[in-house]
């Protein structure tokens, strides 16, 4: 069977499926988050050296992981967008910009919190910290930009520049633990080690990221279908959903 | 057309000479202030010089994005060069190294002498001027993106630090690191090293970048 992949690219039918796909999406953020939220606060034990302050970890580490996907998500469909000419695509870009912001100022505000009682100090110059800040930076200035083209299309192009132009900071979060000594610990969780913590905080922090991930989808639809509703207001069919609603 | 566009843009700069001469004060007053601002400690000043240097390059540099294409856009030359059989990025290329013929070098050069007023040893001037004369082209590549992007914008002064500052972290803190490194005597060629992958890296994407970003901005 031949599926046509290029249909939901069209913003008139995206909207559509989007609307469907948006309460789907929602119900399992909240259950996934009141599942998450029941094992980190009642099932996952209490950590001995940290005591109770560890449990933070159950939106700190989901949040920076999303900071980072998002962005690459971001940049990616920015690319798209930049070499096919598709609207959506860009649209779309521009619709993860402010929930990617939004987890990387979470993942710095949930450290520091966490920083204070644990290493004495609400924030450190690391080389961790600081490239998470930069990338909150590079999420603004991508915005900013956006923000202060007129012209819808070539927003869409120049943030696509500085989007892919960014990337460049992604790897270097991710690998600074491991490249620098750093006061943030190292990676806990790892695809090639057995995890070094236990089972239940394991559990409870993916379903967290999970909760967080589908959050971010939850977001964006909403985001997209009211960006292509203000892009296309004057295209015929959003005057007829006008007219039917 | 490489050496033209350097040439013709050296030329132009060399008629205002008064642009040139606003940076590089720029970057002496900034350096000024902060001894006049922390107090006069001597120790501290020298612990301090590297980083003072190094971000008030960055700002004297980034100061100067705008003048990189804005005149050339206004007039209409800018469009002339986009139809060119040649290739945009070598244009780019020309443009940017004239830039920083007329903006980084003179940083470079006045560097040391703003570093014996902070008391340096002669080694650290040494690294100085060498990370200043490795990373003030960088600085000069990455912006140009930025400039590129903010092409005719209203509020493009403030948006390019937007833009262009987070990028340009990394060579500050490669850049007064290695003075930092040298004078605690780990040895500098790391930070040196680094700053020069960090120029051939960005030799190569950047003028790229910025062609795609100019004719996304003269569309």
């Amino acid at each position: 069977m031949a599926i046509n992949w290029f249909k939901y690219s069209s913003p008139a039918s995206f909207y559509s499926l989007a609307g469907k796909m948006i309460p789907i999406f929602s119900i399992t953020t909240i259950a996934l988050f009141v599942m998450g939220l029941y094992t980190g606060f009642f099932v996952a034990p209490t950590d001995f050296q940290q005591s109770e302050a560890y449990r933070i970890i159950f939106i700190h580490v989901p949040a920076a992981w999303m900071s980072m996907f998002l962005y690459l998500v971001m940049a990616s469909w920015a690319a798209i967008g930049l070499a096919f000419n598709t609207r959506l695509s860009s649209m779309i870009a521009t619709a993860i910009a402010p929930t990617g912001a939004m987890f990387t100022f979470l993942a710095l505000w949930t450290g520091a919190l966490w920083g204070k009682p644990m290493w004495g100090t609400w924030w450190v110059w690391d080389a961790r910290l600081t490239s998470e800040l930069i990338l909150l930076f590079l999420y603004i200035g991508f915005m900013a930009l956006q923000a202060a083209i007129d012209d819808p299309r070539r927003a869409d192009k120049a943030g696509a520049v500085i989007a892919l132009v960014g990337v460049v900071n992604i790897p270097i979060i991710y690998f600074s633990v491991k490249w620098w000594n750093t006061l943030h610990q190292g990676a806990t969780v790892s695809l090639t080690q057995s995890p070094k913590m236990a089972t239940t905080m394991l559990t409870g922090m993916f379903i967290m990221a999970l909760a967080c991930w589908m959050y971010s989808i939850v977001v964006v639809l909403m985001r997209t279908r009211t960006i292509i509703l203000e892009r296309e207001r004057h295209t015929t069919w959003v005057s007829e959903l006008q007219g039917t609603a | 057309m490489f050496l033209w566009v350097i040439q013709r843009d050296l030329l132009l700069a060399m008629r205002q000479r008064a642009d040139v001469l606003t940076t590089l004060f720029f970057f002496i007053i900034v350096v000024s202030l902060f001894p006049l601002g922390v107090g006069p400690e001597i120790n501290m000043l020298r612990a301090m010089a590297p980083g003072v240097m190094w971000v008030a390059a960055l700002l004297a540099s980034m100061l100067s994005l705008e003048r990189m294409f804005s005149s050339d856009y206004l007039d209409g030359t800018l469009e002339q060069m986009l139809l060119s059989p040649q290739p945009l990025s070598l244009v780019v290329l020309g443009k940017v190294l004239a830039h920083w013929l007329v903006t980084g070098v003179p940083l470079v050069l006045i560097a040391p002498v703003l570093g014996i007023q902070f008391n340096l040893p002669m080694d650290a001037l040494l690294v100085l001027t060498a990370s200043l004369l490795l990373g003030t082209p960088v600085l000069s590549l990455i912006g140009a993106i930025g400039a590129a992007l903010t092409l005719g914008l209203r509020g493009g002064g403030v948006l390019v630090s937007l833009l262009v500052l987070p990028l340009y972290i990394p060579v500050l803190i490669f850049g007064a690191g290695a003075v930092e490194a040298s004078s605690v005597g780990l040895g500098a060629s790391t930070h040196l090293s680094l700053l020069g992958a960090f120029l051939l890296a960005s030799l190569v994407f950047a003028p790229w970048a910025t062609a795609a970003a100019l004719r996304i901005s003269m569309e």
